[in-house]
């Protein structure tokens, strides 16, 4: 870990400033990503501006029969809050997923969706990596990938968005909203977000430096049965193989994203009109691009199977 | 006290403390965050500094330059001290890599710098401003690409090729499993003070002399100017048996500022610094009569190591396990430029009973047999491939039986159960774990206020020394267990056996049994009586009318006693020492998405008398989990191309967790032997993993009804062969 400097945010657009006014700034919110990456030195932050204080902790019915999310609501409570359990199951189940219970406690709305990917080689400051150093080269694509993306990769990277907030969020239908420097606000559908790695796998998602999250809000409730349901290869605490978050009404139609197989939480809105036909036909629609190494080429099935498991459970 | 002949009824049978559930006498210090581990030790030396290793960015090669300008003039840095500042350190015999020293490197994260600084966090800032030029070369790790060596056979028996090509029923197939990590809770760390040409280390270590020894060596010193002391340690599962680089580290950054250094090997360093199990490829040959009856059996072993070391022989337990009258035997071991493959919970049986006993129900189902009458049926009360050698005491047959009984084993068809999305499997395989001993020194010291003070280098690595040592004292001078203090870990006290190989309970707890026959001799000449007339009980010693407190006798001073046992050979050469088990699993896999949830394990265990029921379980079930692990999901990957375990820290390199571990039952069948110590006790801390990852992988497969030979059995090996949904 370098030494840094660190300061307190009193709003969101003097902690947006803040991160404005010093080169390689860094928000820090739960820490949990944030000093893990500090610790390896992956990430090299001069600078740390703390938005815990910022208040922003409360989910608040919108006015168009939605909720508000605050970025520092953390993750147990998100998933512990009675309109959330309610209305959106599916994030309840997604949340608690994830992580650990420690972790959850400290994670933040926010700081989870910008949770970095888990590929080791980004791990791994003595080995090339595009996300990490661009330009250094991507050693996955020569080396162990059975994590990694089977769609939407690029010849500078193929990691994954490893989170599974994300994906339930996706699949809601979610809005990202932040605020900069100027004091200016931005709407981002879910669907934009997080971005496909390109020739710029360093960039995560589509927001600008010093660019700071006020919220996140869900649509009104979509209804329907909502199950998410994570393959992982061991029971509890380890990131998805493949995750599938899917919202299905008693007509078969619906609603499905895919964690665990590309950069970003991965839907084909235009594959949903499949859902009464079965998991194989979605499949076929939302992988039809899909181009996956040899060791993790079962994602393809397994995101299949996984996704035929929920219909089937739906239907209980 | 030679131990040459079996052991007849003693002091220790009355099993007043010995063979009773107690519970670990220094839980409430571990449980309270009282017991010091390694790097706790703040007390043991003032004005303690930190050190941070620097591990090799390639896996082969030179290193030209090491730039330290940066990091020596960081914040609150004292010293770097780096490999090109020395020639190669002299090398222990345990080691099979170099721990420092030199420009080569030999494999990924090999120790090549420690900065020493005021602060932990200044040493691992400068640690990173440390530049260095390589020359790297290219480095295998592949054991799949390596030319098998022509090796001899360990074993070659009858007629093995013609009893195979004859036989009615046969198998033969190849079987793989992956290098693990031991990934014990506590790294390897070390508080080390290099003071007036002496060093003291306090560390975390199995083996104390061992560590001792290997530390004069490394670093040319006297043994005599070298103390080790490690009373806790946080696990080592073989990971600690052998001087690290932790420890070497630190010594060199004490000697290089005048102040006691102390250092951890941070988690991603571990995999590829220190030793892993090696992978193996396996080729099995059974090939049985039409009742069962085996004819031959052939078990082919390919491992790799650096030059020098031993591998993986996953060999081992197939001399001894199963009676065939034609054997082939052969474990290969290629050598390649490597992180280090070594010694982890129980070497060799470990791997080679997770491919053994799936070959065995693969036979079992081949003959149309119950895998459990099969096995019954192949058992062996001499080693096969030497018949004059007879097992001391073998229960095999009774482990199966019983645990199949209390099982409910009903040998269930593959693929023919299913419960709503789960298909349902039962699975069982047999355990084998031989029971060595070695020679083993104890002090005991009787004190004025009665109690007994141990006091051995014996090491408590989790698993429960302390407290069998406690009551092997007690019962021996009729105490109770409170009345006993026990010391372990520390270089001044007498040799032990150490913790590893499942000896140290067994030849440990007989090294005390040792001392104390000595100090109740001392006691005997006391008093004037014979010894063996003497009855200790509740703190007195009874000699017919006469009753005396044990307290009285040490009035005048301490009463102190010294000896060890030394095993004989009848006890390797006339008789093979062995532990057996028969496990049993029920699990349940997702129809849809091949995700596996164990339902129930059953362990019965024959592993002589059992000198605690609480603390040797314990040993089962952690065994147990660690072979649920070994089975489903733990695998160092391999990036063969750069020749590094790529999953190198506890994101990504998974063992099991609560939620994958289902309940756990234990059995014991209680039955001493006396050719195997004088407390007729032997190891069970290796038993517990043996045989159990087969056990699992026979319930997948009986589930599932697809075979999967190769480990771990995650759910991409087998999904493309799951029914349709
Ligand atoms: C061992 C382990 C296991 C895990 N397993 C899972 C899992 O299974 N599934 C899963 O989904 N996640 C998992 N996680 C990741 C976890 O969810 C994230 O670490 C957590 O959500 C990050 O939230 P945080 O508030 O701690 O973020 P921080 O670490 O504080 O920050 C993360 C990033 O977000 C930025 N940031 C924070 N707040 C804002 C804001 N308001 N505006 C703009 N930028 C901001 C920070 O600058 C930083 O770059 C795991 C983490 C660990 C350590
Ligand atoms: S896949 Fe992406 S994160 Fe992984 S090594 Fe390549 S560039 Fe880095």
């Amino acid at each position: 870990m370098r030494a840094f400097s660190y300061e307190r945010a009193t709003t969101p657009e003097a902690a947006a400033a803040a991160a404005v006014a010093t080169p390689n700034a860094k928000f820090i919110a739960g820490g949990t990503n944030l000093l893990d990456l500090m610790k390896l030195e992956i990430e090299a932050p001069t600078h740390l501006v703390d938005v815990n204080g910022l208040g922003l902790d409360t989910v608040e019915p919108t006015d168009d029969g939605g909720l508000r999310i605050g970025a520092l609501v953390r993750n147990t409570d998100l998933a512990a809050d009675a309109q959330v359990r309610r209305d959106y199951p599916l994030l309840s189940r997604a949340l608690v997923a994830g992580a650990s219970g420690q972790l959850r406690n400290k994670a933040t709305t926010a700081g989870n969706l910008l949770q970095r990917t888990r590929c080791p080689y980004f791990y791994d400051t003595n080995m090339p990596c595009n996300k990490r150093n661009p330009g250094s080269g991507c050693a996955a694509l020569t080396g162990v990938s059975r994590q990694l993306a089977v769609i939407g990769g690029s010849d500078a990277c193929i990691a994954t968005h490893p989170g599974d907030m994300a994906v339930a969020m996706r699949a809601l239908d979610a809005v990202v909203e932040t605020v900069d420097a100027e004091g200016a606000t931005r709407a981002i559908p879910m669907a934009e977000f997080h971005r496909l790695p390109g020739d710029e796998p360093e960039r995560d998602t589509v927001l600008n430096t010093g660019e700071f999250i006020t919220a996140v809000t869900l649509p009104a409730p979509v209804g329907g049965r909502q199950i998410y349901h994570k393959v992982r290869d061991r029971a509890s605490y380890a990131f998805a193989l493949v995750s599938v978050a899917a919202i299905i009404h008693p007509d078969g139609t619906g609603r499905v994203a895919f964690g665990g197989v590309a950069h970003k939480p991965w839907r084909v809105e235009e594959a949903e009109a499949e859902m009464p036909n079965g998991a194989r036909a979605v499949a076929a629609r939302v992988f039809a691009d899909a181009a996956p190494r040899p060791d993790n080429a079962f994602k393809l099935p397994l995101a299949e199977r996984t996704l035929a498991l929920v219909l089937a459970e739906a239907k209980e | 006290m030679k131990f040459d002949r079996p052991a007849e009824a003693n002091a220790s049978d009355r099993l007043l403390v010995l063979g009773q559930p107690h519970s670990r006498v220094e839980g409430r210090l571990k449980t309270t965050g009282a017991a010091p581990y390694a790097y706790e030790r703040q007390d043991v030396a003032e004005g303690q500094l930190y050190g941070y290793p620097l591990g090799a960015a390639i896996s082969r090669g030179r290193i030209l330059s090491m730039d330290t300008e940066a990091a020596t003039a960081a914040p609150g840095v004292r010293a770097v001290v780096t490999t090109l500042d020395m020639d190669p350190l002299p090398k222990d015999s345990h080691n099979v890599n170099r721990l420092f020293g030199g420009a080569d490197v030999e494999h990924y994260h090999q120790a090549i710098a420690v900065v020493v600084a005021d602060t932990f966090e200044q040493a691992r800032s400068a640690t990173n401003l440390i530049k260095v030029e390589y020359h790297a070369e290219q480095a295998t790790l592949d054991l799949s690409e390596v030319t098998p060596p022509e090796t001899e056979p360990a074993a070659d028996t009858g007629d093995f090729d013609t009893a195979f090509a004859n036989a009615p029923v046969t198998l033969d197939e190849i079987y793989t499993t992956p290098a693990q990590t031991h990934a014990m809770m506590e790294p390897h760390a070390s508080v080390a003070e290099w003071k007036d040409g002496k060093l003291t280390v306090w560390t975390s270590s199995q083996m104390i002399k061992w560590w001792r020894d290997a530390l004069a060596k490394t670093l040319s010193l006297d043994v005599e100017d070298v103390r080790v002391e490690s009373p806790y340690i946080g696990g080592g599962f073989g990971g600690k048996l052998f001087l690290r680089a932790d420890a070497v580290l630190a010594a060199l950054g004490s000697k290089a500022t005048g102040r006691p250094v102390k250092l951890a090997l941070p988690r991603p360093l571990m995999t590829n610094n220190t030793t892993h199990r090696a992978q193996t490829i396996q080729r099995i040959r059974l090939a049985a009569d039409n009742d069962g009856k085996l004819i031959a059996l052939g078990h082919d072993n390919l491992s790799n190591t650096p030059p020098g070391g031993d591998g993986e022989d996953a060999t081992s337990q197939s001399l001894s396990f199963y009676g065939a009258p034609n054997m082939r035997i052969v474990n290969r071991v290629a050598e390649m430029k490597m992180p280090e493959s070594n010694s982890m919970r129980a070497p060799g049986d470990a791997a080679g009973l997770m491919t053994l006993e799936i070959a065995m129900d693969e036979m079992a189902e081949r003959l149309g047999m119950d895998p459990v009458e099969f096995r019954a049926l192949n058992d062996t009360q001499v080693v096969p491939s030497n018949p004059k050698q007879k097992f001391s005491h073998r229960n095999f047959v009774d482990c199966l039986r019983h645990g199949a009984k209390e099982f409910g084993w009903t040998n269930p068809a593959p693929a023919s159960r299913r419960e709503g999305h789960w298909l349902i499997g039962q699975g069982m395989a047999g355990a084998y774990r031989g029971s060595p001993a070695s020679t083993s020194g104890a002090r005991v010291r009787l004190q004025a206020d009665g109690r007994v003070i141990v006091e051995t280098d014996m090491t408590d690595i989790g698993t429960g020394s302390y407290t069998i040592l406690a009551q092997t004292a007690a019962e021996m001078m009729g105490l109770p267990i409170e009345k006993v203090e026990v010391r372990l870990g520390d270089s001044r006290y007498p040799v032990s056996s150490g913790s590893g190989g499942q000896f140290g309970a067994a030849s440990s707890t007989a090294g005390l049994y040792a001392a104390c026959v000595a100090l109740r001799a001392q006691i005997a000449e006391r008093l004037q009586a014979d010894a063996a007339t003497l009855d200790f009980r509740d703190g007195e010693v009874h000699d017919g009318t006469r009753s005396v407190s044990l307290a009285s006798l040490a009035s005048d001073g301490e009463l102190v006693a010294e000896d060890k046992i030394e095993f004989g050979e009848f006890r390797s050469k006339e008789y093979e020492l062995a532990t057996f088990a028969a496990h049993f699993v029920e699990t349940a896999v997702n129809a849809y998405t091949g995700e596996v949830r164990l339902r129930r394990m059953l362990a019965v265990c024959d592993a002589g008398r059992i000198l605690n029921p609480i603390t040797a379980r314990s040993q089962v079930i952690g065994g147990m989990t660690m072979a649920v692990g070994a089975a489903l999901m733990e695998h160092l990957e391999v990036d063969s191309g750069r020749a590094f375990f790529a999953n190198h820290d506890l994101a990504s390199y998974e063992v099991p967790v609560h939620l994958d571990i289902p309940e756990q039952t234990v059995i014991f069948m209680q039955q001493d032997d006396p050719y195997s110590t004088p407390l007729k006790a032997k190891g069970v801390g290796e038993l517990g993993v043996c045989g159990v990852a087969a056990a699992v992988a026979n319930a997948v497969y009986n589930a599932t009804g697809v075979r999967v030979r190769d480990y771990p059995i995650t759910l991409d090996r087998y999904l493309d062969r799951l029914p349709e949904v």
